[in-house]
Order: structure tokens, then C-alpha cells, then sequence
């Protein structure tokens, strides 16, 4: 698991690892959806693409979570498998997942959007990416 | 927290002179224990604010104060357009208009208690709650921009609750300036089909009782007597707030620079009042507030229809609404001058002293009933507002207990079934769609809300009237 949770008072922290900084953008999205529900409980049945651009790697994480936020809001979905990539200011995504099952997915919290709260994404010396915020649930 | 950081300070009162930048003192009020418990993060965070241009006289924490976004929950700060003030999207947050509606049963804890479960199943059934619940209500086009403009003042027009309601809410249920235009079209349709609907995290519909009276004036006025049963709202803007906040906060932070505004922390991001993002902003921020209330007052018409199931000839009618999240347009007196602010709550409630002229005629000799939330077990408050709140903290006071711990912590601590079992066992039905989100709310997690409250009465923002616990909660 390259993705994990960390304590904020009111709301959660996300953090997402990866080879590659589109890696560390999907793990990201996974510990959105861990903040829901049991992502394994969500079965990858549909699909949605996702585009976003911003000026910074920090504020183009914002934007891909805010996306996802948007999309689960919009379609009553939640998402479990991510493909992303990004070439310079440019992250292109597709999202799998399925409808809200009440019953067998429980969720939690919804989650209401991602902050600039603990924001970073960084590469350390070896190469690998680490992407953070906190969302506000 | 390390207390050798204020400059001064009496039992309730701490301060923090200018330094670093800050152009006004920071204050935090709460007893020593409570300001002693503060994260760290309360005091950088409510320095920064002090930093902000415009900013007038200081910039406060109430006793229930924890880190938010920018601006702490529990923070309360004025600007003064003519002197370059600004507007914060971080300074109101993302669930614009969250707040509190009670609304009065008639009767008392022993006709409750006799029907406790079935008005629980009954109204679990009929309150949409947690994540994927909708709303019976689908708003597009018109629809949509009619219910921003108009609040609970729309909701009524439609159907969902009477006139009478209209002078319980803050601004009569309609705050004037808001601009739909101003509104994107992702926010309004997160919104389409959550009209009428509860939320999750802290949100919840509480049955409750009054269970003591400290102000027996007060009380009387806000007609409240021991045993008696009131019905408790606390919800917000849903999706189209969130996503106004999201959208505001990016743009702030891209203009920071453009607007010559240093910003500490990105969180903090603003703009000038008197520009056209801050205007912008300002229009889309009063339309999430009249979405709030329209809300509250959609969620109070299914409450009622519910509740008739079981109890025929209960009307519910409002004691008051107010809203913990919001920037408003305010007249204050400032070294001796009344000037208009937009005086900013992020988790703070409004607090009008008597004789207010806002104040319908019910509160005029008591001042603003000021609802304090509770977390499932403890105990919610109904206080008044004080005259001397307007010199203390621009008449604003706190608004719920505030968490002291997280949602990861909680989850390891409790487990979402033990928790409904032993609140069960103690008279208090909790149903949710959720055992996690039951254990990430456990009444544990949570400050304790009577050392707030009574902070919050000693440092005169607002008295204690009445005390009120648990029965029931409906949670999201």
C-alpha cells in the first residue's frame, strides 16, 4: 500500500507514494476514497475521464482531487482505480468505479473538498514522489 | 499550547500584541485549561489573520477554536472596505452558512419517551442523510437562481414551511446581494439534487430536552422550561458551498500576488473588497448562505411531516436559525464611530446583545438566542447574546465544542456499534447510515462542551440560558 492517512484535528490527511509523480497522484486519489469507504469494496464497473491543468504540481493536486470530488458528487459514484498521467501543466485521468451502494459500502464521510492545508508534492533524492493534503470532510 | 506567547491577558482573555507583521493584536478568549489544551496551529493561524490588510481593532478565537483552513474554526475577524479590507474565502470555509435551526415541540420529555423509537425509525426515514442520500427536490435553470436569490424566503413561497418561520432566521431567511451569476455552473450542479438534505460528518437532527435553565428571563422569552423537547438542525450549504469555496479559494490565491497581498499561508488567500473578485466572491458566498437557509427550512417542512406521523397536532415552530460560517455586512462601533465591516465567523455564531434592531421583538429585551451545537451524547446549549459582545468580539461567540481529536484516532479508540450501544444504553437512539462515521463523531472525540460554554459565558460573549440533552440523533 503506498498510500496512507494522517491526523489533521477536524478533517483527514492524504498521502500518496509513487515511482512517478502520476503514481503519487493516483495513491492520493485511493486514500480520498479510503476516507469513505473500504476501497475494496468498490468494484471498478465504469469509468470517467478526468482533465485538469494548473500553474503548480501542488495546485494541480488540488485540482485533481477537487475533480474527483466533483464527479463522485455529481454521478453518486465512488472511484477505486485511477490511471493517470501528466505531461507539464497537463494531468489527463480515467477514474473506475461504481454507484454509491448504501448498504454495502457504508460511507462513512463525505468528503467536501481538498485544501491547500499541509499541501505538498516533492521527489527526494532517489526519485520517488510523495503527494499530501488535507480534504475537508 | 505554550502560554508564554500572549503579551497579557485576564482569566478569559489573551492576547497577543502586533508583531511579525500583524497589523492588529490577536485574542483568544477561554479559560486557562481550554487555551492551554489549543493546538499550536490556533495561534500561527490567528497571527496570520492579523496580518491581513483592512483588518480592524483584532482578530479573535473563541473558546472553542482549532485548526481550520487559514483562518481557525472558531475565528472571528472584521474589515473595513474604505481602509483596503479584504474578503476570505478560508475566512468563512468551505460549508458556507453551516449552522444551527431548534425548533420548538410543545411537549414535554415524557410524551417523547413514549414514542421515542418510532419517532427515531420515522424520522432516520424521512431526513435524507450521509453520502448518497438525495434530495426529493431536483433544481435546475431558474429554479436554481430563484432559491439562491431567495433562501428560506423561497423555500416558503414553495411550499416548505410558513411566513411565521421567516422572522426566526438571521436576515428574516434572505440575505440581500446575492448574485446566482457569480455561482459556477459545477457548484449548482452538486447542488441539483441535495435541496433537503442533512450532509455527513459533524451534521445531524437531534431530538432533545432541555434538561436545565440558568436564565429563567431568557428562557422564558425563547419559551423554554425544563422537559420541555425541541427539534435541532445542524447542516449547511451542501455541495454548492463546498464547491463555491473550492472555486473562490483558487482564484484568491492566483490574485494574491497581482492584489500586492503577501498571504502566510495559501489557506488565507482573499481579496479586496472593493474588487472584482472580492465582489465576486461576495455575491456567490450571500448565495450559499440563502442556500443554507433554504435548506435548513426544506429539512424543517420533512421534520414536520414526519413528526406529525406520531404526534397529529405538533406544529414545530422555530425558536431561531443561525449560521457559524459566514461574512457579513455589519455596523459597528469603533473608537467611538459606527462603521460598516464585513465582519468574517468561521465556526463562531452571531451574538447580538438586546435592543439589536436586526432582532425580531421576541428577543429584543434578551438578546440573539445563540445555538451551540453538541457531538451525539453531550449536551447542545441555547445562550443569549450580551450588549458588551459588540466591544469584546464584534458580537460573536462560539459555536459547538470542537473536536479534540481525529477521525483516525477516533477510529482506533471506538468502534461504530459500541458506541450506538452504550449511548442506547444511556436513552440516546442514534441512527446513521454509518458505524465508521458513527465512531469518527463518538462523543469522546470531541472538547468537552461545557467548559466552552461556560468560558464562553464568563468572558461575557454570550449567557447561559438552558441546557439541553440528547434523546435522539439522526446522523449523516
Amino acid at each position: 500500500m503506498t498510500w496512507s492517512h494522517f491526523d489533521h484535528e477536524a478533517d483527514m490527511g492524504l498521502r500518496g507514494e509513487g515511482a512517478t509523480l502520476a503514481q503519487a497522484f493516483g495513491e492520493v486519489a485511493t486514500a480520498m476514497t479510503a476516507v469513505i469507504t473500504d476501497v475494496a469494496l468498490v468494484k471498478p464497473l465504469e469509468n470517467v475521464d478526468i482533465v485538469c491543468r494548473a500553474d503548480d504540481e501542488e495546485l494541480l493536486l488540488v485540482d485533481w482531487l477537487n475533480a474527483l470530488v466533483y464527479e463522485m458528487a455529481t454521478r453518486q459514484m465512488l472511484f477505486s482505480k485511477f490511471d493517470v498521467r501528466i505531461e507539464g501543466d497537463t494531468l489527463n485521468a480515467r477514474a473506475w468505479g461504481e454507484v454509491v451502494d448504501r448498504g454495502r459500502h457504508q460511507p462513512a464521510v463525505e468528503v467536501k473538498g481538498a485544501t491547500m492545508t499541509a499541501l505538498s508534492v516533492k521527489q527526494d533524492e532517489s526519485g520517488h514522489w510523495v503527494a499530501q493534503c488535507v480534504v475537508d470532510v | 499550547m505554550n502560554l508564554d506567547v500572549f503579551s497579557q491577558h485576564t482569566a478569559f482573555r489573551w492576547e497577543i500584541a502586533p508583531r511579525d507583521g500583524m497589523r492588529v493584536p490577536a485574542v483568544i478568549f477561554g479559560d486557562e485549561a481550554l487555551v492551554a489544551a489549543m493546538d499550536e496551529k490556533v495561534v500561527e493561524q490567528i497571527t496570520n489573520v492579523a496580518t491581513l490588510p483592512g483588518i480592524v481593532k483584532a482578530a479573535y478565537a473563541m473558546p472553542d477554536a482549532h485548526w481550520g483552513y487559514g483562518f481557525p474554526i472558531g475565528g472571528v475577524a472584521a474589515f473595513d472596505p474604505k481602509q483596503d479590507g479584504v474578503i476570505s474565502a478560508g475566512g468563512v470555509g468551505f460549508d458556507i452558512s453551516c449552522g444551527v435551526r431548534s425548533l420548538h415541540t410543545g411537549l414535554k420529555s415524557d410524551a417523547i419517551l413514549a414514542h421515542q423509537k418510532e419517532l427515531a425509525d420515522i424520522l432516520y426515514y424521512a431526513i435524507p442523510a450521509g453520502l448518497g442520500s438525495r434530495g426529493a427536490i431536483h433544481l435546475s435553470g431558474n429554479g436554481m437562481n430563484a432559491m439562491l436569490k431567495g433562501g428560506a424566503r423561497w423555500a416558503v413561497a414553495n411550499g416548505y414551511g410558513h411566513e411565521a418561520d421567516l422572522e426566526r432566521i438571521e436576515e428574516r431567511g434572505c440575505v440581500a446581494g446575492a448574485e446566482p451569476d457569480a455561482v459556477s455552473d459545477h457548484a449548482k450542479k452538486r447542488q441539483q439534487d441535495e435541496m433537503g438534505t442533512l450532509g455527513s460528518g459533524n451534521h445531524y437532527l437531534e431530538v432533545q430536552r432541555v434538561a436545565q435553565i440558568f436564565d429563567d428571563k431568557a428562557a422564558a422569552a425563547f419559551g423554554l422550561a425544563v422537559d420541555d423537547v425541541l427539534i435541532t438542525i445542524h447542516c449547511g450549504s451542501r455541495g454548492l458551498g463546498h464547491q463555491i469555496g473550492t472555486d473562490y479559494l483558487k482564484q484568491m490565491v492566483m490574485a494574491a500576488n497581482a492584489f500586492g497581498i503577501h498571504l502566510p499561508d495559501r489557506e488565507l488567500a482573499c481579496a479586496p473588497l472593493n474588487s472584482p473578485l472580492g465582489q465576486s466572491y461576495l455575491g456567490a458566498m450571500r448565495a450559499g448562505i440563502n442556500c443554507a437557509l433554504a435548506n435548513r427550512q426544506i429539512l424543517t417542512h420533512l421534520a414536520r411531516q414526519a413528526v406529525k406521523q406520531v404526534f397529529p397536532d405538533v406544529t414545530l415552530p422555530l425558536l431561531y436559525d443561525v449560521s457559524h460560517n459566514t461574512c457579513k455586512l455589519e455596523q459597528h462601533e469603533v473608537d467611538g464611530e459606527r462603521r460598516n465591516l464585513f465582519v468574517h465567523r468561521k465556526g463562531a455564531t452571531r451574538a447580538f446583545g438586546p435592543g439589536h434592531p436586526d432582532l425580531p421583538a421576541a428577543f429584543q429585551s434578551t438578546g440573539q438566542p445563540v445555538l451551540i451545537g453538541g457531538s451525539m451524547g453531550t449536551a447542545s446549549y441555547v445562550l443569549a447574546g450580551n450588549a458588551q459582545s459588540e466591544s469584546l468580539s464584534f458580537s460573536s461567540a462560539c459555536h459547538g465544542a470542537g473536536r479534540a481529536m481525529s477521525r483516525k484516532a477516533a477510529t482506533k479508540q471506538w468502534q461504530g456499534r459500541n458506541v450506538v450501544d452504550q449511548l442506547a444504553g444511556r436513552g440516546i437512539l442514534i441512527r446513521s447510515p454509518s458505524f465508521r462515521g458513527v465512531a469518527e463523531e463518538a462523543p469522546g472525540a470531541y472538547k468537552d462542551v461545557n467548559a466552552v460554554v461556560d468560558a464562553a459565558d464568563h468572558s461575557g460573549l454570550a449567557r447561559k440560558v438552558a441546557m439541553l440533552t440528547p434523546l435522539v440523533c439522526i446522523k449523516g
